[in-house]
């Protein structure tokens, strides 16, 4: 703020008026979509498809989209899928997440920085370079055209930033409670649970909720690994399964996209603090 | 005959006590908790590299072994006129897609930074493009870019700018235009965030001493603010140069890769190369063309990371 106060230019009150002008356009770019999905998911369908009628009128309202989504095709097996595979990956990637960072951190062994850079380079390496090799892997281990399949190799991309951004929390708890429990006769695993993984619990949720929402929102794995319609996810089921040839039904697509990012909001609204912290601590895609 | 006993015992119990120490040296426990990692990396991430390299070599199918054949995938891509299309596309996609990014996202943090009422929320909201899953708001941009009832050739009716709209996927311009729209609304709220962040780090003090030697507004910007966020738009736009070089979803939603190939990314050629046409060799031979592109990138990445450390 203060690049603005002192002498030359115009004053604090001005520079903040022009700061609330400057985001209203931010405001309707960035939001506009989000309310033309609304809008177009409760539009019946000679509504939308009416040409002498403003886009922005909605005369009537209507559910038949979502009941669409819920009795014509399998959109709530798609969302179970995703809460499954999200879940699961990302309680994989914090455990390993978790010793990893600790391990990195904490312990003292040959190799350990030259391991630490070797992480930041993993975490960089894109799924576009790795996902037709993948797919051989993951099908010589059995495991394709299942659910597994992503389970297994969503902590390839959310392991690397979990054990980063766990490795700078581990890192600024004080080492002395630690010292104090290894004295009382607690070996290292044990001081990790019972000591330091309650005090890591902001740091611990940060990591948890990025690699919550990268797992439900990742597509291309999702794509390339499952074929079946009945195991596939949310971003996957409706981009594959709701559009036939060039023929694109917009309103239970838009149904289905409300309804498919709205966990990840949900999730982002009660945990902001903690999704911010994540971001600026390390970057993850943009 | 009580203590020959625990003698025994004694000697017996040596290597489990040995054993029980060893795990508790501090280097062993250390590599004993990486060894998920590096299973996981060795596993699913080296081993397939190294797969996508020795079939980058070969002729090989879906379904088929491939043929050895030397460099000629990675000697005949430069011949295609697809590939070399894509090669444009991408360094377009990208370069453009980060230079606006940038700009958007330092304009945006430094509006937010100035303000007070309503900073929390409006920073909440803004940031929503970049938490939802990227394959379903590039559906509703394909309903918004759709030309005969998407909502933008309406605005540009009713406002007169254009009457007969435009077809915003059909002509090859105007696609890559469209599509690079899309990437940016997605990413500007990350880079605003992050550079906010940033803004928030530099001390007040500095604004001040520099306003009493006499700096103007302007001056103030260039010689204070932006020093200080060098390192984190350092970081981000990297970062954001892998992605955006590597994006798939967007394109592969909305256009494609077309029309006439104008805006196929690497990752989308691969796709329809290696899983479409089942030309595996070949898909790899274009993804690999990027490799030595991404290992520059990331050497110059942590070089300037360990420069801001020392």
């Amino acid at each position: 703020m203060g690049w603005l106060v002192g002498r030359g230019g115009w004053s604090r009150q001005t520079y903040t008026v022009v700061a609330y002008l400057v985001l209203i356009p931010f405001l309707l770019f960035n939001l506009f979509p989000f309310v033309w999905i609304a809008i177009t998911s409760v539009k019946p369908n000679q509504d939308l498809y009416n040409t002498a009628q403003s886009p922005f009128t909605l005369s009537r309202i209507t559910l038949e989209h979502y009941q669409f989504l819920f009795t014509k095709i399998a959109f709530p097996v798609w969302l179970r899928n995703s809460l499954v595979v999200s879940l699961a990956a990302t309680g994989i990637s914090l455990v390993v997440g978790i010793l990893t960072g600790y391990s990195l951190a904490r312990l003292r062994f040959r190799g350990s920085t030259w391991m630490a850079t070797g992480i930041f380079v993993t975490y960089l390496v894109p799924p576009a370079l790795m996902f037709i090799p993948l797919a051989h892997v993951v099908r010589a281990l059995g495991l394709g055209n299942s659910p597994l399949a992503l389970i297994v190799t969503y902590p390839t991309f959310l392991v690397p930033f979990c054990s980063w951004m766990l490795m700078g929390y581990f890192k600024t708890i004080p080492k002395e409670i630690e010292e104090c429990a290894m004295m009382d006769g607690c070996g290292r695993i044990q001081t990790l649970i019972r000591i330091v993984l309650p005090v890591s619990v902001p740091g611990l949720l940060s990591a948890g909720i990025f690699a919550f929402t990268l797992s439900w929102n990742e597509f291309l794995y999702a794509l390339v690994f499952i074929q079946s319609e009945a195991r596939k996810t949310v971003p996957v089921g409706v981009v594959g399964q709701m559009v036939l040839g060039d023929v694109f039904f917009w309103g239970p697509l838009m149904a289905a996209a409300l309804l498919g990012s709205l966990p990840v909001v949900l999730v982002y609204m009660f945990f902001q603090r903690y999704f911010v912290a994540g971001l600026t601590a390390g970057a993850v895609k943009g | 005959m009580v203590a020959s006993a625990t003698s025994d015992n004694r000697e017996a119990l040596r290597p489990v006590g040995r054993v029980f120490t060893f795990l508790h040296r501090e280097d062993v426990t250390g590599y004993l908790m990486m060894l998920p990692i590096l299973l996981l990396v060795m596993g699913l991430l080296a081993y397939p590299f190294l797969l996508a390299v020795s079939w980058s070599f070969t002729d090989k199918l879906i379904g088929a072994e491939g043929r050895f054949i030397g460099w000629r995938n990675f000697l005949e891509l430069p011949r295609s006129s697809i590939f070399r299309q894509t090669v444009q596309n991408a360094v377009i996609y990208s370069v453009a897609a980060v230079a606006l990014k940038t700009l958007l996202g330092v304009a945006l943090a430094l509006a937010l930074n100035q303000i007070t009422w309503l900073r929390n929320f409006l920073r909440g909201i803004l940031l929503l493009p970049w938490v939802i899953p990227t394959a379903l708001s590039s559906l509703v941009w394909l309903w918004m870019y759709n030309d005969l009832f998407g909502v933008l050739n309406y605005i540009l009716r009713v406002t007169g700018i254009s009457q007969e709209g435009y077809l915003w996927l059909a002509s090859p311009n105007l696609a890559l235009f469209s599509v690079i729209v899309v990437n940016v609304w997605r990413g500007t709220p990350f880079f605003g965030i992050a550079v906010l962040g940033g803004l928030q780090t530099i001390p007040e003090e500095l604004y001040e001493a520099a306003a009493i030697d006499g700096a103007g507004v302007w001056r103030r910007f260039l010689h204070v603010t932006l020093p200080h966020l060098q390192s984190v738009l350092a970081v981000v736009t990297l970062f954001s140069t892998i992605w955006t070089f590597f994006d798939f979803e967007i394109v592969y939603i909305i256009t494609r890769g077309g029309p006439m190939n104008s805006t196929h990314l690497f990752a989308t050629l691969a796709y329809q190369t290696g899983l479409i046409a089942g030309k595996l060799g070949e898909a790899v031979a274009i993804s690999l063309y990027l490799f030595p592109i991404l290992v520059v990138m990331i050497y110059f990445q942590l070089l300037y990371l360990r420069r801001m450390e020392v």
